[in-house]
């Protein structure tokens, strides 16, 4: 099922490869490099306009760098505009929740498919044989993903009327119906709770050994990310501060220098 | 049923609708159904053709619904597709000597290509400018209808007369049976209900499937839909093209059955009217298409009724009154009524 499999566990999945980015005279990200293996939840961290996001968002495909090269598998993502992103592997959630407000959660789970179904207006509007096929496989497959979330209680329910948590939740979901092979989580634990984050970090790293993903966590809650990241990376001023486990980083004195020593947060 | 009921009890009033909420019940589609088809035998040949111009508007109506409601594009220029409808079908019956029923695919494909077409320019464009744009269009047409290098198609100025379609010799046959005969008027209205039930089904079921899901992920999150493998610029131009596919086609039935197409009947006034319509029957919500249609159609009537020199005004106050008491619609009273009914059935 997943192609991200049969390649050599050696090569890595994804390769950044001196990245920057200019904006006007401002340089957010300048010269980063890391890879990220299969099955690695990767964390990437750094103080505020650290670069964090711009990274994020030339994964993405919101932004092209100005040099340097993203290779996923070995490939270059940087010709593919944003909505031809998704059907290659890679699946994101949003900082502050990005759903489909009015939507039940079943159809934000159905839009998260897109990419993994084809159809076209005439086939649709008629309700072909092939559709409703289609349509029956995908339900099968959203409940799933649903049942596995915990979220079939309030799968007809109208997402903008569910309670933060669950939202997030939702997006996740939505996420995986894509089938990634690299889940990009922006900043997963903002607004959660001590418990809710604790149950977070559970579920991200059950979430990368049930469904073979692979994680790119961008996060600033520091006790989240040394708890379940396998690899740290921190940036700082749109460069590479400090990579290793996250042992390595939390004790690396440019590290601790940038955050002033908020290390035990 | 009980879907709607559902989301009468969720949190009451949202900017658009819930896909669920976008049908009528079974039960319900079927009564207005059978309604619709049993009052033409009760009324005269004028209220006929008001009837057929209900469901001409209707459709209308709706496919500005599919525009605005489903894809969250807003289009001031519904008018000017109406009238590459009407003229299409009115120049393939008069010029080509075409048969009526086949014009209208016609008109429906080829109002397509110019919705499609337009979308693509209208894509840099959203909101109130993407508005602003649709407004420039629905202006232009008339003016361009009235070319002079046109006019052997158009008829200039003056337009086209349109013959009405006689009943087919078959109907005629059967009904003379029982010493019966359908008048013009009543075949039509029967032609295009058939027309505009098979377009509300088919749009029905083009919102439900992973197209319309596409089209409502773009009106929620342009950038997260993207992220899902939405194309945003395709579904933004294919809904821009559906919409104006029946708008042509709601354009065709009109010139058939209103018998003549002139350049000022489709003004800025007419696109104006639709977006009323749709304000009024509930903005993504199909069924209502209908009764912002029927608010189109009769109310200046009433209103002429009540003051004939302040017409204007008093559909004015009319107007400003239902948006008042009801901001969302007829699907906000479809919706209480539901609720109502759902507590009846309780006791």
């Amino acid at each position: 099922m997943n192609a991200a499999q049969t390649a050599p566990a050696t090569s890595p999945l994804l390769a950044v490869c001196d990245v920057s980015v200019a904006f006007g005279g401002i340089i957010a990200l300048n010269g980063v490099s890391f890879e990220m293996h299969h099955g690695q939840i990767l964390g990437l961290i750094g103080p505020n306009g650290a670069g964090k996001t711009t990274l994020f968002n030339c994964l993405s495909r919101l932004y092209q760098p100005s040099s340097g090269d993203i290779l996923l598998e070995g490939t270059s993502i940087l010709k593919r505009p944003p909505h031809r992103i998704a059907e290659i592997g890679i699946g994101r959630t949003f900082q502050n929740v990005a759903l489909f407000s009015n939507l039940s959660v079943l159809d934000n789970v159905r839009v998260g498919a897109h990419a993994r179904t084809n159809s076209d207006i005439l086939s649709d509007s008629l309700r072909l044989p092939k559709v409703r096929r289609d349509e029956a496989a995908l339900n099968d497959r959203v409940h799933e993903i649903l049942g596995y979330l915990d979220l079939e209680s309030v799968a007809r329910s109208i997402v903008s009327g569910l309670p933060f948590g669950t939202q997030k939740r939702v997006e996740l979901a939505r996420a995986l119906a894509a089938e990634p092979k690299i889940l990009l989580l922006d900043e997963p634990a903002g607004g959660l709770n001590h418990e809710e984050v604790h149950a977070l970090g559970d579920l991200i790293r059950r979430i990368r050994t049930d469904r073979k993903v692979t994680v790119l966590l961008v996060e600033h809650h520091m006790g989240l990310v040394m708890s379940i990241a396998d690899h740290v990376v921190a940036l700082n001023f749109g460069r590479k501060l400090a990579e290793g486990t996250p042992a390595v980083v939390q004790s690396d004195p440019d590290v601790i220098k940038a955050y002033l020593g908020s290390k035990d947060q | 049923m009980s879907a709607v009921q559902e989301v009468v009890t969720e949190a009451p009033v949202i900017e658009a609708v819930p896909k669920r909420a976008m049908t009528l019940g079974a039960g319900t589609s079927l009564v207005m159904l059978a309604l619709l088809i049993l009052v033409p035998f009760f009324v005269k040949n004028f209220i006929i053709f008001q009837l057929t111009m209900l469901l001409v508007y209707g459709l209308a109506v709706l496919a500005l619904n599919i525009l605005t409601g489903g894809s969250g594009q807003f289009s001031l220029g519904q008018s000017a597709f109406y009238a590459v409808g009407a003229y299409t079908s009115a120049i393939l019956i008069e010029n080509a000597g075409m048969n009526y029923a086949l014009t209208l695919p016609v008109a429906g494909f080829i109002c397509f290509l110019f919705g499609f077409l337009f979308g693509l320019p209208a894509l840099r464009l959203s909101g109130v400018y993407l508005a602003l744009a649709t407004f420039a269009l629905a202006t232009a047409m008339p003016q361009i209808l009235k070319l002079g290098y046109l006019e052997a198609w158009t008829g200039g100025v003056q337009g086209l007369v349109v013959t009405k379609p006689d009943p087919p010799d078959i109907v005629q046959g059967v009904l003379a049976w029982f010493h019966l005969k359908m008048s013009q008027d009543m075949w039509f209205y029967y032609f295009t209900l058939a027309i505009t039930v098979a377009i509300y089904v088919l749009s029905l079921n083009l919102l439900r499937s992973r197209s319309g899901r596409a089209f409502m992920a773009i009106r929620d999150n342009e950038i997260a839909a993207s992220a899902m493998g939405v194309d945003v610029a395709l579904y933004k131009t294919l809904a821009f093209g559906v919409s104006a596919a029946i708008t042509g086609i709601a354009g065709g039935l009109g010139a058939i059955a209103v018998q003549f197409v002139a350049p000022d009947g489709y003004t800025i006034t007419l696109a104006i009217s639709l977006f009323l319509g749709m304000v009024v029957g509930g903005v993504g919500w199909l069924p209502g298409s209908i009764v912002g249609s029927a608010f189109i159609i009769f109310v200046p009537n009433i209103a002429e009724g009540i003051s004939k020199g302040l017409s204007g005004a008093v559909f004015g106050v009319i107007l400003f009154i239902v948006i008042f008491l009801v901001p969302h619609g007829a699907r906000q009273v479809a919706m209480v009524a539901q609720h109502l009914l759902g507590r009846l059935k309780k006791r």
